[in-house]
């Protein structure tokens, strides 16, 4: 990794852990892991099995929300601060910054989803009193929970790049929602006819897969997940990040910042 | 005190009184609304949408659902309600989200099969919810015994039950006595032994704490059955021998028929009826018991033996 890259995604990451939101957030995501413990108890027979549902939700839905919201604020920011431009007259590139950006929220989420699914184990260990071999599946739903991250933040980053705040915000939830139906949308595809599925199969494809990230219920019932999965999950996200990226690199290299 | 101890104790003040009157007003509201909070009603009643509203995180919204379900049926069952409408859509939602959630066939079964109060009186709609779980998890061989047991108890359905305990007993890890289940249905069905045999193993193999206080129901409920039946039978005989029906235990013991006065499984004595009908002094205690059962007592004296 470059110098300026480096930088920049360090103070990306100082500015993201000093804002109280995320910490907000993360309370909140631990409170609901704790309040799993006490769900369960109003049910029969679940209380492992919606700890981990309702623990491994709330780590992914409050990673997202976090992704978007402080993805979204970070070339706007930066814009209407001013500090871009000291950044820019530097020696840092456009492309720089944006590839900084992103490590810096990227590795923000990761250090969150660390300390989440430490609060996520520790309620398990609590409610189990040891752990078994199948929970190593868990930890596979967590990495693919990251990935999740690392796509919804390279969109909230494209879109923070050409479009005010509210309107990313938006962007990025209505894709985040719309690459839960994927599969449905690449059915849908197979499906039609003539124009229609030439349309629907480029939308089907061109929408983030977010359906196949999500193997929680698998893991709250200990059922392992292929390693093929696991690695064709990696390569899609980090292609489908990529790609996200380029986008914004090519947006924010072009756009007249004066 | 300073203004600003001042504020903070004035503050402190308001906050907890409209906390407290908040409280005693949403108590009020409930009151109130009691139609709105007990209404019966599924917003969704199609899995397929839920599945799609949940965003993926469908093994959650199973959770909720299921636990729903739970919830639903403990009203209805403490209401001593007839109605179950919601139960069998509940669980269907909850199973079609979570096709892996076996606690939800499980015990969803025993709330559908049982015969109301215990439960809805469905026992089509407990054998479509087992073969649902049969069909998404082959290799859980609990469910094939739970459609045995709905076959054999609620349906009584004895060929049914027995091809049930036969699938089960071909998936590997099955107990070895699925066979031998099925081996009695198809040669002893019916009996009373094979009854208690069924819920003896249930009762000394499962995991769950609620399935096995049920099955000791049970257990208790055939004992209930097999004594009232015995114990008729000797007032009977007492009448063959002496041309009337015996007025009190106290009799038959005098006569030899009984050692002492008979308890049920509670340790109550049973309750001698005119014309040698026995029943049992509490029938709550044993919800499933189909043999001494009060009913409408014959007319004339009633005695109450206690010792």
């Amino acid at each position: 990794m470059s110098v300026p890259i480096a930088h920049v995604a360090r103070n990306t990451f100082r500015e993201a852990v000093r804002d109280r939101v995320l910490y907000n957030l993360i309370f909140f995501a631990l409170l609901l892991v704790g309040a799993a413990l006490l769900f369960g108890q109003i049910s029969i027979g679940i209380q492992r099995i919606v700890l981990i549902n309702l623990g491994l939700t709330a780590i992914s839905v409050f990673g997202v929300v976090i992704a978007i919201f402080i993805g979204i604020g970070l070339v706007s920011k930066e814009m209407e601060k001013k500090t871009l431009y000291t950044i820019l007259s530097r020696p840092v590139r456009r492309w720089e910054f944006i590839v900084g950006k992103f490590g810096g929220l990227a590795w923000t989420l990761v250090v969150n989803t660390f300390l989440m699914a430490v609060g996520f184990f520790a309620a398990l260990l609590l409610l189990a009193h040891h752990f078994e071999r199948a929970d190593g599946w868990l930890l596979v739903a967590i990495y693919f929970i990251i990935l999740e991250f690392v796509v919804v933040t390279a969109l909230a980053l494209l879109f923070s790049t050409f479009s005010s705040p509210v309107l990313s915000a938006v962007m990025a939830l209505a894709l985040f929602v719309i690459g839960t139906f994927a599969e449905d949308l690449r059915a849908f595809a197979a499906m039609s006819h003539g124009a229609t599925r030439l349309f629907a199969t480029l939308a089907a494809y061109v929408v983030p897969n977010f359906a196949s990230l999500n193997v929680i219920s698998s893991v709250a019932h200990g059922q392992p997940i292929a390693a093929s999965l696991i690695l064709y999950n990696t390569v899609y996200s980090l292609l489908y990040a990529a790609a996200a990226l380029c986008g914004a690199i090519l947006v924010f290299e072009y756009r007249n910042l004066k | 005190m300073s203004k600003r101890g001042t504020t903070t104790v004035v503050a402190a003040l308001v906050l907890a009184a409209s906390l407290a009157g908040a409280a005693l007003t949403v108590r009020r509201l409930d009151h109130l609304r009691t139609g709105a909070t007990a209404e019966e009603a599924l917003y969704v009643p199609s899995p397929r949408i839920l599945q799609r509203m949940s965003l993926g995180y469908t093994g959650l919204l199973a959770d909720i659902y299921w636990t729903r379900a739970v919830q639903y049926f403990g009203t209805q069952h403490h209401l001593h309600s007839k109605q179950y409408k919601l139960l069998d859509p509940l669980l269907n939602i909850a199973t079609t989200l979570d096709p892996h959630l076996l606690v939800a066939y499980e015990f969803g079964a025993i709330f559908l099969a049982q015969k109301p109060p215990e439960g809805a009186g469905d026992p089509d709609a407990a054998v479509r919810l087992v073969e649902h779980g049969v069909r998404e998890n082959p290799s859980a061989w609990r469910l094939y015994y739970n459609l045995g047991f709905i076959q054999y108890f609620e349906r009584h359905d004895y060929a049914a039950a027995a091809d049930a305990f036969q699938r089960g007993s071909r998936v590997p890890g099955a107990y070895p006595w699925m066979r031998v289940m099925a081996a009695q249905m198809s040669q002893h069905a019916g009996d009373l032994q094979t009854a208690r045999f069924l819920w003896s193993s249930l009762y000394q193999t499962t995991e769950s704490n609620d399935i096995r206080v049920n099955a000791a129901k049970h257990l208790r409920a055939l004992q209930v059955d097999e004594q009232v039946s015995v114990l008729e039978k000797l007032a009977a005989g007492f009448r063959e021998r002496t041309g009337r029906w015996p007025a009190s235990w106290a009799e038959m013991v005098a006569g030899g028929y009984l050692r002492g006065v008979p308890v049920d499984p509670t340790r109550k004595p049973y309750r001698l009826l005119p014309q040698g009908k026995v029943v049992v002094q509490v029938p709550e205690d044993f919800p499933f018991i189909t043999q001494g059962l009060p009913g409408e007592e014959p007319s004339g004296r009633t005695q109450t033996e206690s010792k």
